[in-house]
């Protein structure tokens, strides 16, 4: 991993099959796999709810639509957290009357949720939403809860959470460390140490 | 126009950061980046537009006055588009319903538009650099829509878009500007634009209606260096990708500049024929209002080469990636 602070709490092994566990729990809910959407949100929501269908189409040999959504224009902090870079919002089925699953890497104060769900409502009504989150950290915001998590990390509000996927990062892993907005330097004297 | 007695002390125009766009004046001061970041998150905006439903909340309680001191159907009614699916408040305020028709100066105007807590000012004015004098002056963020013959860089965004869609890419593709180069803020911040994302850029115009510091060419170190220069629009045209027809603009005295409209047509209008020296995949651009039959032919117009009608759809787009990024760059800002 990048630095020692950095402590890996889900290795490739345990991701894959957390996220294997993850599949069975959204057929076992739904009673299959029928009228499912699945819908990553981006970035890294994407490759996880890819990782989620192929697992559950090779267990039901479905072939389960994927869609993409960038909640950029839906923030409720928008003047203070944009994002410059749109990405692509596709919803390959209309979501009418589905079953929409939404997948998310990391599930903190809740925020992206609810304009993802401000989002999915402006495409249509869903039978129902539920959620899919490879990680709980806690500290919610807005009453939001998971449906499916992969692990629970009980976190401080001074620690970072670091999910890293192949599709993205080129390694696999999740990590938590110290103080997001404090990255670890080589210092000018040769010592390592906390800079801003 | 001369800056009023008792104004705060200037403030810095744009910056080159796309987080810090404060103003949109010309694509000058925009970077390659800054340009292809608009380009993407246009394609973006597209899609929202594609939808059933057309709003998105992201600018939901922000304020934008459109101020346009000429006259103007598509730009106006682009950037009000943009601005309700953006959700955001937008007012229109035209020449002929202003205060300007009692005497009051745009300073004054812009001013009071200012007080009333408009984010973004959206301006179009006749005289070149009153957007760059009201960003100097104002607190709110200007949109330039076209200041005299200087600048209309929404426009531009939008042209270089269109191009994007149909090819690919900017870069290397030949584009064609051809016309009333002289009084054209279309060209001008098209030539900023294209040569920034590194098309190969022709004017083409008959020597009264280029720039008089065009007419040679542009020396090594000028921004246009790589744009060539000529009169001639057999030869401009060959193998173009693009060719950009622009207005003759009758308002700005040009036709004084010309010995008869029908000569000016004969030469310099697009037709078919002019047409079949150009790539077999030309597209046919125009800003619009067209004069057809004297800068453009009425049958390419409405040809199949004919891209202007996609220029109009794509402006609602680019003018959305525009409002966006002016408006989170204002985040925390006052």
């Amino acid at each position: 991993m990048h630095n020692k602070n950095e402590r890996l709490i889900l290795n490739s092994d345990e991701l894959r099959r957390a996220i294997t566990r993850i599949a069975h729990e959204i057929l076992e809910r739904n009673k299959g796999a029928k009228d499912l959407v699945l819908v990553g949100l981006h970035t890294r929501g994407v490759p996880l709810a890819q990782r989620i269908a192929k697992t559950i189409n090779s267990i039901e040999g479905t072939n389960l639509p994927i869609g993409k959504l960038d909640i950029s224009l839906y923030r409720d902090d928008f003047i203070g957290r944009a994002k410059p870079i749109i990405k692509s919002t596709e919803l390959p089925v209309p979501i009418e009357d589905q079953v929409v699953i939404l997948v998310d890497d990391v599930l903190y104060t809740g925020r992206s949720i609810r304009a993802a769900m401000d989002a999915l409502t402006d495409f249509g009504r869903a039978k129902s939403i539920q959620l899919a989150v490879l990680v709980d950290r806690g500290h919610r915001e807005v009453p939001i809860r998971p449906d499916y998590i992969g692990k629970n990390i009980p976190t401080s509000r001074n620690e970072a959470v670091s999910v890293r996927l192949e599709e993205v990062d080129c390694l696999e892993g999740v990590t938590l460390a110290p103080n997001p907005g404090l990255i670890i330097n080589e210092r000018s004297d040769g010592k390592r140490g906390l800079e801003d | 126009m001369s800056p009023h007695a008792g104004i705060p002390s200037l403030k810095p125009l744009a910056s080159n950061r796309f987080d810090e766009r404060k103003h949109v004046l010309d694509l000058d001061d925009f970077t390659p980046g800054e340009i292809q970041l608009v380009l993407d998150n246009a394609l973006a905006m597209q899609e929202v537009m594609g939808r059933s439903v057309r709003k998105v909340p992201a600018l939901r309680g922000k304020t934008i006055v459109t101020l346009f001191h000429e006259p103007s159907t598509r730009t106006r009614a682009s950037f009000e588009q943009a601005g309700k699916i953006l959700s955001a408040d937008v007012i229109n305020i035209s020449d002929s319903a202003s205060s300007a028709k009692k005497g009051e100066s745009l300073y004054n105007t812009a001013l009071s538009i200012q007080a009333m807590q408009a984010d973004i000012i959206v301006v179009r004015h006749p005289h070149s650099g009153s957007t760059n004098f009201l960003a100097r002056h104002l607190n709110s963020s200007i949109i330039n829509a076209g200041d005299g013959y200087h600048a209309h860089p929404s426009q531009a965004l939008l042209d270089l878009y269109t191009i994007q869609s149909h090819f690919g890419d900017i870069k290397n593709r030949k584009v064609v500007i051809v016309g009333d180069i002289l009084y054209s803020r279309v060209a001008r911040s098209n030539l900023w634009g294209l040569t920034k994302m590194g098309a190969r850029v022709t004017l083409c115009a008959p020597p009264t209606l280029m720039p008089p510091d065009f007419i040679n060419g542009f020396s090594k170190d000028h921004p246009f260096k790589s744009v060539s220069v000529t009169h001639n629009l057999s030869e401009a045209i060959k193998d173009a990708d693009v060719v950009m027809a622009l207005r003759l603009q009758a308002e700005r005295q040009s036709k004084g500049r010309l010995p008869s409209l029908r000569e000016y047509s004969r030469l310099y209008g697009i037709n078919r024929e002019i047409l079949s020296l150009a790539n077999k995949k030309v597209i046919v651009m125009h800003p619009g209002p067209m004069n057809e039959n004297v800068e453009i032919n009425t049958e390419i117009a409405h040809g199949p080469h004919s891209v202007i009608q996609e220029q109009v759809k794509n402006g609602v787009a680019v003018r959305m990636a525009l409002l966006y990024a002016v408006a989170a760059a204002n985040r925390g800002g006052k």
